[in-house]
């Protein structure tokens, strides 16, 4: 390791002729291996930002995804973080909470213009910023909406709940689908209270009690939510969508393949159903269940080691990521939004008249980052299972109150989380 | 005996230590550690101090109650009952959330009750998750352990034969051990997927269209008992060899006498094969027994505990809360439990399967 390291300075000291002087910082980087140009875009950005200026040399060191948090963790714990963290938004609080990442330190005016989601906030500090956000649309056919005299929704005036419902009813009736919607029950894990919670928000409900973060109780098993969790369990019920159980597969291609009238799903596999539907595709906003129209926000995002030496080279490396060429260059390589309208204006599919153009207005005007605490990890797993079971035929208000319990005695047992 | 071990063997020593130094490292250690964990309050990652917190990791774990829940009555104090005819009960939440009158009761939820005269007995649990683990793995452990010995020794003795091409046979039996167990879950989700997978295809085309299909990993009531097919279809072979070992062992003098008495087959497997494989039996039960309370990757592939906690097992429980919701101490104390279990079943086997003498 040693060696490699004198090696690789020495060469890039043979080839740059200033590098020698240049001070090393690591950063890690969770897209080992992505299917796109992400790694590639970053490992640019780094070879830039190196040559730009004689202080500070990024060696980047990429994991995949899977194992990125634990590997975080485990460094952690030995005293090795490194230099410049990648985190995932609604992770870092946790992060920030247990020492692993310390305030960015970056003047705020920079960051004005920007998404809300890609900024990460903690205890009134900014810790983390994002380059891209996601978002999630119900993806559906203009035909399809046409065929079974449905309206279509638009930002102002997304369907109420009944509308929706009568929606999935009109197309269940049909029979020409095997269901009406795909929720996307396949993806296990993040998606769940990514994709689902603002559905819960939607209704009125939460997670957790956004006031205090301190208890869940009458937010997560409130009328509301309990009202959310009939409604949640009769789609299962009225074989409206695939349950846990769907097949993987059908849930990448059963839009597409007609097996699925609309998919409640997210920017980054937008393009092949363009691709598929051409001008017939559509992007619908979230429907308003009774408190708004809601979707998640907050994706990957960079931020300073809590344990780094060289704050200040950290930072300097990621005020050189905040420029807009890199947010059109990752939108353009990945398909994900640019966190800034000037961004968005020169990418391929979020410009003004741009395939995915609908995305970034979804962003703005909808998106709610998930529950700003460290103790959202643990809320994201009781929540994810709470929705599985009740899709499964759990009595709603038994396993909301379940949640509840855990999510309360998670937060006793951590001391509040700090807040 | 003692000191001659120590002293008059030093080359011994040096090369058994780096051997003993990883089963330390790896194996004793941690188990020390994980006993200290469950004690305390140890997170994965957090600022706050570790503190002392005495049994409580496995109150909260083992905690049960009985509350008896009488019918609703109307003024006249007639039971109450819906369309259908059955007994309306209040619901059990008024009574287990924030009820100053019930106390021991707080947070418990139900895990299973029964019908007794006009009241309903419900048997409360602290942690429903954790009794259902509990209970899903010991049906995990009691149907596999068996079953898997005798299909294994079934095999072994189709196996054991001096046969053209029998080799081929032993390799084919012998293959999904060598698959990763990964891959073989990854596989079986497929065979098992709900309507057109390959096993729902195959039973609708044998019974001419008769079968529905089936969701085998989503509905609760197949659940386990798929996951517990193939868990046997992977490990089957492994226990195969160790049989044919055993086998192998007994002297073909002995089968040569016992055809020369005029022993039919089933007294030959009786008095001559069974009793020269005492020792392997005793070795692969054991085995199998822990093997099986082991149980992880196939829940954490197919179905993650689901659905309704159907395919909730200890191990896939203990890692979902060490790792997965930061709490060490609640994962450490499930992996006590789990090795004390362990460990009082291997010694009943052993005691069960002494030498008498």
């Amino acid at each position: 390791m040693k060696l490699q390291t004198a090696l690789a300075v020495f060469l890039a000291a043979g080839v740059t002729g200033t590098a020698a002087a240049q001070t090393e910082l690591s950063l890690w980087y969770h897209g080992a291996g992505s299917a796109n140009a992400e790694e590639a875009l970053v490992n640019q950005m780094v070879e830039e930002f190196n040559a730009s200026q004689s202080d500070w040399k990024v060696v980047i060191e990429t994991f995949p995804q899977l194992a990125y948090n634990d590997a975080v963790g485990a460094a952690a714990l030995a005293g090795e973080l490194p230099d410049i963290l990648d985190v995932d938004g609604p992770v870092m609080p946790n992060w920030a909470w247990a020492g692993y990442m310390q305030p960015l330190g970056i003047d705020e005016a920079k960051l004005e213009g920007y998404l809300p989601g890609p900024i990460g906030r903690w205890n009134g500090e900014v810790y983390s910023v994002g380059l891209w956000d996601a978002a999630v649309a119900l993806t559906t056919r203009r035909s399809t909406l046409e065929k079974y005299d449905i309206r279509v929704p638009t930002l102002d005036a997304p369907w109420s709940l009944e509308e929706f419902n009568n929606a999935l009813a009109a197309i269940a009736a049909s029979g020409d689908f095997e269901y009406p919607l795909d929720l996307g029950m396949a993806w296990a894990g993040e998606w769940y209270p990514y994709a689902f919670s603002p559905l819960l928000q939607s209704f009125g409900g939460d997670i957790v009690d956004r006031d205090t973060y301190q208890t869940a109780e009458g937010v997560l098993n409130g009328d509301e939510a309990l009202a959310f969790g009939e409604w949640w369990q009769s789609l299962f019920e009225n074989n409206h969508v695939p349950g846990t159980s769907q097949d993987a597969a059908d849930r990448e291609t059963g839009l597409v393949e007609g097996k699925y009238a609309m998919s409640w799903n997210g920017n980054w596999a937008a393009l092949p159903v363009v691709e598929a539907f051409g001008d017939d595709a559509l992007f619908l906003p979230a429907p308003d269940l009774g408190n708004g129209s809601t979707i998640g926000a907050a994706s990957w995002q960079f931020g300073i080691s809590g344990t780094t030496e060289h704050p200040e080279g950290a930072r300097a490396f990621i005020e050189f990521a905040l420029q807009d060429r890199w947010f059109a260059a990752f939108s353009d390589g990945t398909g994900l939004i640019p966190v800034t309208a000037s961004a968005a204006a020169s990418t391929e599919n979020y410009a003004p008249g741009g395939p995915l153009e609908v995305f970034y207005s979804l962003s703005e005007n909808q998106a709610l980052v998930r529950p700003v605490t460290p103790g959202y990890i643990v809320q994201a797993k009781v929540f994810e299972k709470a929705l599985a079971d009740i899709a499964n035929g759990a009595d709603v208000a038994d396993t909301l109150d379940a949640a509840v319990d855990e999510i309360n005695e998670d937060i006793q047992a951590n001391a509040g989380y700090g807040h | 005996m003692a000191s001659k071990l120590a002293q008059s063997n030093r080359a011994g020593w040096v090369m058994a230590f780096p051997g003993i130094a990883l089963i330390a490292t790896f194996i004793i250690v941690p188990f020390f550690l994980a006993f200290a964990f469950s004690l305390t309050n140890q997170r994965l990652a957090s600022p706050n101090p570790t503190q002392y917190v005495g049994f409580a990791n496995y109150s909260d774990l083992l905690g049960l109650a009985v509350f008896t829940l009488e019918p609703e009555r109307d003024e006249s104090g007639a039971v109450l009952r819906d369309e259908d005819g059955a007994i309306e009960y209040p619901r059990l939440r008024q009574f287990t959330r924030n009820n100053p009158d019930y106390p021991s009761l707080q947070g418990k939820r139900e895990w299973f009750s029964w019908q007794s005269g006009e009241n309903r007995t419900v048997i409360l649990a602290s942690d429903v998750v954790f009794m259902k683990a509990l209970v899903n793995t010991i049906t995990f452990v009691v149907v596999v352990a068996p079953l898997q010995a005798g299909i294994a020794l079934a095999l072994a003795l189709l196996i054991n034969q001096k046969l053209a091409g029998i080799s081929l046979f032993r390799a084919i039996y012998f293959m999904p051990v060598v698959v990763s167990i990964v891959v073989v879950s990854l596989l079986w989700q497929f065979i098992y997927s709900p309507g057109d997978g390959l096993l729902n295809n195959l039973l609708s085309g044998l019974t001419f269209g008769l079968f529905e299909p089936r969701d085998w990993l989503g509905n609760p009531s197949t659940a386990l008992g798929s996951i517990i097919a193939m868990s046997i279809w992977q490990g089957v072979g492994f226990h195969m060899v160790i049989w044919l070992a055993g086998l192998q062992t007994i002297s073909p003098t002995l089968y040569e006498a016992a055809e020369i008495e005029g022993s039919s087959k089933v007294q030959t497997f009786l008095y001559v094969t069974w009793p020269g494989l005492r020792n392997t039996a005793v070795l692969i039960l054991i085995v199998i027994t822990m093997q099986a309370f082991a149980l992880f990757a196939q829940i954490d592939v197919m179905t993650k505990g689901g659905p309704l906690d159907s395919t909730q097992v200890l191990v896939f429980q203990a890692v979902e809360r060490g790792y997965g919701k930061q709490d060490i101490s609640g994962g450490s104390a499930i992996s006590v439990i789990l090795f004390l279990i362990v460990l009082c079943i291997s010694l009943i086997q052993r005691w069960l399967t002494r030498e008498r003498s």
